[in-house]
């Protein structure tokens, strides 16, 4: 009895994770895609021939099974970085992706010397 | 003292935010995928356009040269273009071109063909689109010229201008 509680456990814990992996949402990657013949528009906000087509393109591929991680990595080999809202980390954005965190540690650099320097006082 | 180093960080400032602000404004906010040269096109699968049977890289592997021209009948600027496609066909031997007929209905492409001229050595059909993104297309008239590692050479956004045809044939004879 046990084995066969087992046995169904596992199952059913298969079928969630082939249920997770094959749940992508088309919508997310429409919101994070850029129409690059719009002015400020996603591809899931603009009803453009261009957007019209990608959208065919990215259902399909989740169709064949690409993740959304896969799917960008084409659009971005095909069209740059500049398609995606979230570019990936490389040699020439990373200051941008840097930046914010420079600056959070310079701040709180000057925050610590400042307090340091009143309790002195 | 503490007031120079004021001074000096306002004005630093000031410099950072107008040096930002020229080299933003200067810029072209219109991005074009003219950069994206020196990529292998992989995954070649076209439809042809009359014959039952599909165009793949190995075909165009043949060629040493191939401009791959993504035209609808229609597309204004395509007829544009269409004087310098049959003059790059007539006087290049070293180049074959591939015509993508995009999101066009069959009639109307055969009609502008034979009102016009056909400059091209095949003809595929893309009748939803979705071939073209492969290419990194993003509105047409757009060309494509490659080699025959299916290396791109360069992308010719919008129609293929004098200074394109010069640069085509250059490119061609070169070889």
């Amino acid at each position: 009895m046990k084995i066969k509680i087992i046995i169904f456990l596992i199952i059913l814990n298969l079928n969630v994770v082939n249920a997770e992996t094959s749940l992508v949402d088309s919508n997310k990657i429409f919101k994070n895609l850029r129409c690059l013949v719009c002015q400020g528009q996603s591809v899931g906000d603009s009803n453009s021939e261009f957007a019209q087509t990608i959208k065919l393109v990215v259902r399909d591929q989740i169709k064949e099974g690409k993740t959304e991680k896969e799917i960008y990595e084409f659009l971005i080999e095909k069209y740059g970085d500049w398609i995606v809202y979230k570019p990936p980390l490389n040699k020439v954005n990373f200051v941008l992706w840097l930046f914010p965190y420079l600056v959070f540690v310079a701040g709180g650099t000057i925050i610590f010397l400042f307090l340091k320097k009143r309790d002195n006082h | 003292m503490q007031k120079n180093i004021i001074k000096l960080s306002i004005i630093s400032l000031i410099i950072f935010i107008i040096g930002v602000f020229f080299i933003g404004l200067n810029k072209s906010s219109i991005y074009d995928t003219k950069d994206l040269v020196g990529q292998k096109i992989t995954n070649i699968q076209l439809d042809h356009f009359s014959e039952n049977r599909i165009i793949t890289g190995e075909d165009l592997k043949k060629n040493n040269f191939t401009l791959i021209n993504f035209w609808a009948s229609w597309c204004a600027p395509c007829r544009d273009e269409h004087a310098m496609l049959l003059k790059l066909n007539n006087d290049e031997k070293n180049l074959k071109i591939l015509g993508v007929n995009f999101k066009d209905k069959k009639n109307n492409a055969l009609k502008f063909l034979k009102d016009l001229g056909d400059p091209y050595d095949d003809i595929a059909r893309d009748e939803f689109g979705k071939y073209s993104i492969n290419f990194g297309i993003y509105g047409i008239p757009e060309s494509i010229l490659i080699n025959k590692d299916l290396i791109i050479i360069k992308k010719f956004i919008g129609p293929i201008s004098k200074d394109d045809y010069n640069f085509i044939k250059q490119i061609v004879r070169k070889q």
